[in-house]
C-alpha cells in the first residue's frame, strides 16, 4: 500500500474500575477503505469507537491520524481530524427541521450566536446535494423514515469535512431495501476517498460491504485480514470463540392430525387466502420481506387482529381466536418482534417476568403466591434453557438480547403451550446466543412442541426449519423443503427479483 | 412558508376556531362580548398569566417543567415591596422593576443551578424551590396583604386609554402594562428564533443527549432558562400588585397550573422540543375567556371551572388525537412503501 493510514491505533488499553475493556487493541484503516469492526456485546467496540472519538481517554495506547500521534483525543480534536461518529440513534433532533438538523452542528462548530435561516437552508442545500439525496428541508425529523434519518446523519457528518466515517450498527433498524440504499451511500463515499469503519455483528454484511476486517473478543484483537478469506465458520469462531457446527432441523415425530390448521384466512389490506397446517414436531418458516403480511398473518393467529373470512382450527376443532385471552388458552404462544416494547417487563426481575404467566398456578387460596414455588420454577428454566444472569432478581434490563430473549421463551414455556410462535427470534442477538436459540428451537420441536418462526435471516430459516412458506405481498407465493433451498432461491422468491 | 398541510397539523388554528367560536356564542347570547370594555377587561386579566406562561413555555420545550414562577413572583414582588416601603422610597418604579426582577433572577438561578450542574429532576426542584420562597414569603417576612409605595401605586394608575360600554355605561382602562407583556413576548420571541441559546432550548427538548453530543452547553443553556424564568417572574410580581394597587402575597400563588394547562392547551409538546409563542398566547385568551366571559351568559364562576377543565381535555384531547393519527398515517404509508 505505502499510503499513510487514516487511522491507526496500537496497543490502546482501557480498564473501568479493574474491568480491562481494551486489552492492548491495534486497528488501521487506510484512506477509502471499508473496514469492518465486528464483536459480539461487551467484547470492547463501543469503547474503541469512544476512544477514536476521544470521549475516553486510554489507559495505553497511541491514536495515529493521517500520520500525527496523540496519546488520547478530545471530542473536539476528533472532529477537527476529520472523524466523525454515526451513533446508533443517529442523535438528531426529532423535533427540529431537516434544516437546523444539519445546519446546528456546524454552526455550533463555528461558534455562532444567532442563528441565520439563510446561511442555514444553504448549509443544509449543500448537504444533502453531496450525497443525492431529495428531501424537503422543512420537514420534521421525527416526521422521517428511519432510512433518512440515518442519511441526515450521514450527510451531517460530511459537513464537517470528514475523513472517516464511523458507523455504529447501521443496520440494525433498517428493513433490506434500506440497508442496500445505505450501501451504495457507502459506496458512494468510498469513491471520494473516505473511510468508513463499520461497526457490526452481521457476518452478511460484513461481507457484502467491508474490505478488511478487524474482530475484537473480551476486549481483544483476535483476528484480522481481508474479508475475501473469511467464511461463515471462522467467522463465528472468531467472534464466540465457540465452534458451531451447520446444523439443520430434522422433523423426527411429526403427528399425524395438525395442531393448527388455517384455511383461506384473509385480512384485508394485509394478507389473503392464506392456508397451511402445523404438526407437532414441526417447525414451520414463514419467511417474507416486511410489509408482506408475515406479521399480521401470526397476530391474527395470536389474537392481536381479527381476520375478515377464513377459518382457523386448533387440534381439529374450528375455534374464533376472539383475543389474546383466547389464543393463550387454547396453547399458542406468541414472541414478538420487539420483545423489548411488547414482550418483558424490562425493568422487572427476570423471576417476575418468568412467572408473570403463570401466577394463577403459583399462588395458592386467596391469591397469595407460594415463594417457594416461585423460587423453584425460576431456577428451574434458568437452568434448562442456561440463562446467564448471576441472579433472577435483576432486571431483565441487564441482560444481553439473547438472555432477554430466553426469558421471553421461557415464560411461554413455563406455560401449557402446543405451538409456540416466534417473529425474528434472534433479531438483534449475539451470534453466540443465534446458535444458543436455534438450538433450542430444534429441540423444543423434537420434543413435541409445533413451532412458527416468522423471519427473514435466511440461513436461520434454512437452519431451523422442516417447512418453509414464502410470503409476499399478503399470499403465499410457494412452499420449500428446506434441505433442497439454497438462500438464493428464497431470496428471489421472496422479492419478486431474479 | 408553511403549506397548507402543516398548517392543518398544528394545534394553533384549532385554538384560534375554539376562541372565535366561544366569543361569537357569548356575543349572541348577551351581546356584551365585543363591547370595548369587556374586551380591555379581558386583556387586562391576561397581562399577568400571559407574562408567567411565556417563561413556563420555555420550559416545557426544553422538556421541563416549572410550578415554582408563582413563588418566585410573590417572594420577589413582597420583598421589593417591603423594603420600598421601609425606606419611603418615592422616586422611579423602575428600581422596583430591576429589584424585583434581580430577586426573581437568583431565586431562578438556584432552580437552574440545582437542575442543569446537579441534574435534579426538574418537578422535584421547582416544587422544593416553590414550597421553601413560599415558605420564606409568610415565616421570614411573616407577609399578609399590604399597602404598595407611591410610585407603584402611581404606575398602577398610568393607563393608555379607557373604553366605554355605550349601552351599560361601563368604563375599563387599558393599563401601560400591556408594553411590558409585549416587550417580553418580542424578546422572547428573538431568543427562541434567532439565537443559538433559544434553537438550543427547541434541542435540548428534541434530545438532550444528541444537544449535548452536537456540542451545545446543555448546563449554561438550563442555568440561562430557569433564571430567564425567574426574571420574568420577577417583573410579573410589580406589573400584578401596581396593577392592584396593594400587595397580597397570596394572589398568584394558585396559578401555576392555570398556567401551565393554557401552555399545554395553546399546542406546547409537554415532553418537549415543539411549541410556540402565539399557540401559548392563544391558549391563556381562551383560558381568561372562560374565567372572565362566561359570566356574561350567566353561567356562574363556579361553572367556569368545570368548563375550563373540559375544555383542557378536549384541547390536549385533539393535539394527542392528531399527533397518533399522523403516526398511524406514516405507518401505513410506509407499510405500502415496503
Amino acid at each position: 500500500m505505502g499510503t499513510t493510514p487514516v487511522l491507526k491505533v496500537e496497543g490502546i488499553t482501557k480498564s473501568f474500575g479493574g474491568v480491562q475493556a481494551l486489552k492492548g487493541v491495534s486497528l488501521d484503516i487506510a484512506p477509502g477503505e471499508i473496514h469492518c469492526l465486528a464483536g459480539e456485546n461487551g467484547s470492547g467496540k463501543s469503547t474503541l469507537i469512544k476512544i477514536i472519538s476521544g470521549v475516553y481517554e486510554p489507559d495505553a495506547g497511541i491514536i495515529e491520524v493521517s500520520g500525527r500521534r496523540f496519546s488520547h483525543l478530545t471530542p473536539k480534536e476528533a472532529i477537527n481530524l476529520g472523524i466523525q461518529v454515526i451513533y446508533q440513534d443517529f442523535s438528531v433532533f426529532p423535533n427540529l427541521s431537516v434544516m437546523e438538523n444539519l445546519a446546528l452542528n456546524s454552526e455550533l462548530m463555528d461558534n455562532r450566536k444567532i442563528m441565520n435561516y439563510k446561511r442555514a437552508r444553504q448549509i443544509a442545500t449543500q448537504a444533502v446535494t453531496q450525497i443525492g439525496m431529495d428531501i424537503d428541508l422543512d420537514e420534521r425529523v421525527e416526521n422521517l423514515s428511519v432510512a433518512d434519518k440515518q442519511l441526515i446523519a450521514i450527510s451531517r457528518a460530511l459537513l464537517q469535512n470528514a475523513k472517516l466515517i464511523i458507523m455504529d450498527e447501521p443496520t440494525s433498524a433498517l428493513t433490506k431495501r434500506e440497508v442496500k440504499a445505505l450501501f451504495d451511500v457507502i459506496k458512494k463515499l468510498q469513491t471520494r476517498g473516505l473511510s468508513i469503519l463499520f461497526v457490526s455483528h452481521k457476518l452478511d454484511e460484513v461481507f457484502e460491504i467491508s474490505e478488511r476486517y478487524t474482530i475484537l473478543r473480551s476486549g481483544e484483537k483476535v483476528a484480522n485480514g481481508s474479508t475475501g478469506e473469511l467464511d461463515r465458520k471462522t467467522f463465528a469462531y472468531y467472534m464466540t470463540g465457540r465452534e458451531f457446527a451447520d446444523e439443520k432441523y430434522v422433523a423426527k415425530n411429526i403427528g399425524k392430525v395438525p395442531v393448527l390448521s388455517v384455511k383461506e384466512l384473509t385480512l384485508e389490506g394485509a394478507y389473503s387466502n392464506i392456508s397451511f397446517d402445523l404438526a407437532a414436531g414441526e417447525i414451520v418458516a414463514i419467511t417474507g420481506l416486511l410489509g408482506s403480511g408475515r406479521t399480521e398473518l401470526v397476530e391474527t393467529l395470536f389474537g392481536i387482529l381479527k381476520p375478515d373470512s377464513g377459518e382457523i382450527a386448533i387440534k381439529g376443532k374450528r375455534l374464533r381466536i376472539k383475543n389474546v385471552k383466547t389464543a393463550i388458552r387454547s396453547g399458542i404462544g406468541y414472541v414478538p418482534v420487539d420483545r423489548l416494547t411488547e414482550g418483558l417487563f424490562l425493568p422487572q426481575s427476570v423471576e417476575r417476568n418468568l412467572i408473570v404467566s403463570i401466577l394463577d398456578r403459583l399462588s395458592a387460596r386467596l391469591g397469595f403466591l407460594r415463594r417457594n414455588a416461585l423460587a423453584e420454577t425460576t431456577t428451574k428454566w434458568i437452568k434448562e434453557l442456561s440463562i446467564a444472569t448471576k441472579d433472577p432478581e435483576l432486571p431483565v434490563l441487564a441482560l444481553s438480547g439473547g438472555n432477554q430473549q430466553k426469558v421471553v421463551l421461557a415464560r411461554w414455556l413455563a406455560t401449557d403451550l402446543s405451538i409456540l410462535i416466534l417473529n425474528g427470534p434472534t433479531m438483534g442477538v449475539d451470534i453466540g446466543a443465534k446458535y444458543d436459540i436455534h438450538s433450542l428451537m430444534r429441540k423444543l420441536a423434537s420434543n413435541g412442541l409445533a413451532i412458527i418462526i416468522v423471519s427473514d435471516d435466511l440461513p436461520e430459516v434454512l437452519a431451523c426449519s422442516s417447512r418453509i412458506l414464502v410470503m409476499r405481498d399478503g399470499v403465499f407465493v410457494k412452499e420449500l423443503d428446506p434441505a433442497k433451498t439454497t438462500e438464493s432461491m428464497l431470496s428471489e422468491l421472496s422479492t419478486g427479483i431474479a | 412558508m408553511i403549506s397548507l398541510r402543516r398548517m392543518t397539523k398544528r394545534s394553533e388554528p384549532y385554538v384560534f376556531a375554539v376562541i372565535v367560536a366561544l366569543s361569537l356564542l357569548i356575543q349572541a347570547r348577551s351581546g356584551q362580548f365585543f363591547s370595548g370594555n369587556n374586551l380591555v377587561d379581558l386583556t387586562r386579566s391576561l397581562i399577568v398569566p400571559a407574562m408567567f406562561s411565556i417563561g413556563c413555555m420555555m420550559v416545557i420545550v426544553s422538556g421541563g417543567i416549572d410550578v415554582s414562577f408563582p413563588a418566585i413572583a410573590s417572594l420577589a414582588m413582597f420583598v421589593t415591596d417591603k423594603v420600598l416601603l421601609a425606606s419611603n422610597y418615592s422616586g422611579n418604579v423602575l428600581l422596583a422593576y430591576a429589584m424585583s426582577a434581580g430577586l426573581g433572577l437568583l431565586m431562578g438561578a438556584l432552580n437552574g443551578f440545582l437542575i442543569g450542574f446537579l441534574r435534579l429532576p426538574t418537578l422535584v426542584v421547582t416544587l422544593g424551590t416553590s414550597s421553601l420562597y413560599t415558605g420564606l414569603m409568610y415565616g421570614a417576612f411573616a407577609a399578609s396583604a399590604s399597602d404598595v409605595p407611591p410610585s407603584i401605586a402611581n404606575h398602577g394608575k398610568e393607563i393608555l386609554f379607557t373604553a366605554t360600554n355605550a349601552s351599560t355605561g361601563l368604563t375599563s382602562n387599558m393599563p401601560i402594562h400591556i408594553f411590558i407583556l409585549i416587550g417580553a413576548l418580542i424578546l422572547a420571541f428573538f431568543i427562541l428564533r434567532y439565537t443559538m441559546l433559544g434553537r438550543g432550548i427547541y434541542a435540548i427538548g428534541g434530545d438532550e443527549i444528541a444537544a449535548e453530543r452536537a456540542g451545545f452547553n446543555v448546563r449554561g443553556i438550563k442555568m440561562f432558562l430557569y433564571s430567564f424564568v425567574g426574571l420574568l417572574a420577577g417583573i410579573t410580581g410589580i406589573v400584578r400588585i401596581s396593577m392592584m394597587s396593594y400587595a397580597d402575597p397570596s394572589t398568584m400563588l394558585s396559578m401555576d397550573m392555570t398556567v401551565i394547562a393554557a401552555v399545554v392547551l395553546g399546542g406546547t409538546r409537554v415532553t418537549g422540543g415543539v411549541g410556540t409563542l402565539i399557540g401559548t398566547v392563544l391558549g391563556i385568551t381562551l383560558m381568561t375567556m372562560l374565567s372572565n366571559s362566561l359570566i356574561l351568559i350567566g353561567i356562574p364562576t363556579y361553572w367556569a371551572r368545570a368548563f375550563t377543565g373540559a375544555v383542557i381535555i378536549i384541547g390536549t384531547g385533539v393535539t394527542a388525537h392528531q399527533t397518533f393519527s399522523s403516526r398511524r398515517r406514516r405507518s401505513q404509508m410506509q407499510k405500502a412503501k415496503a
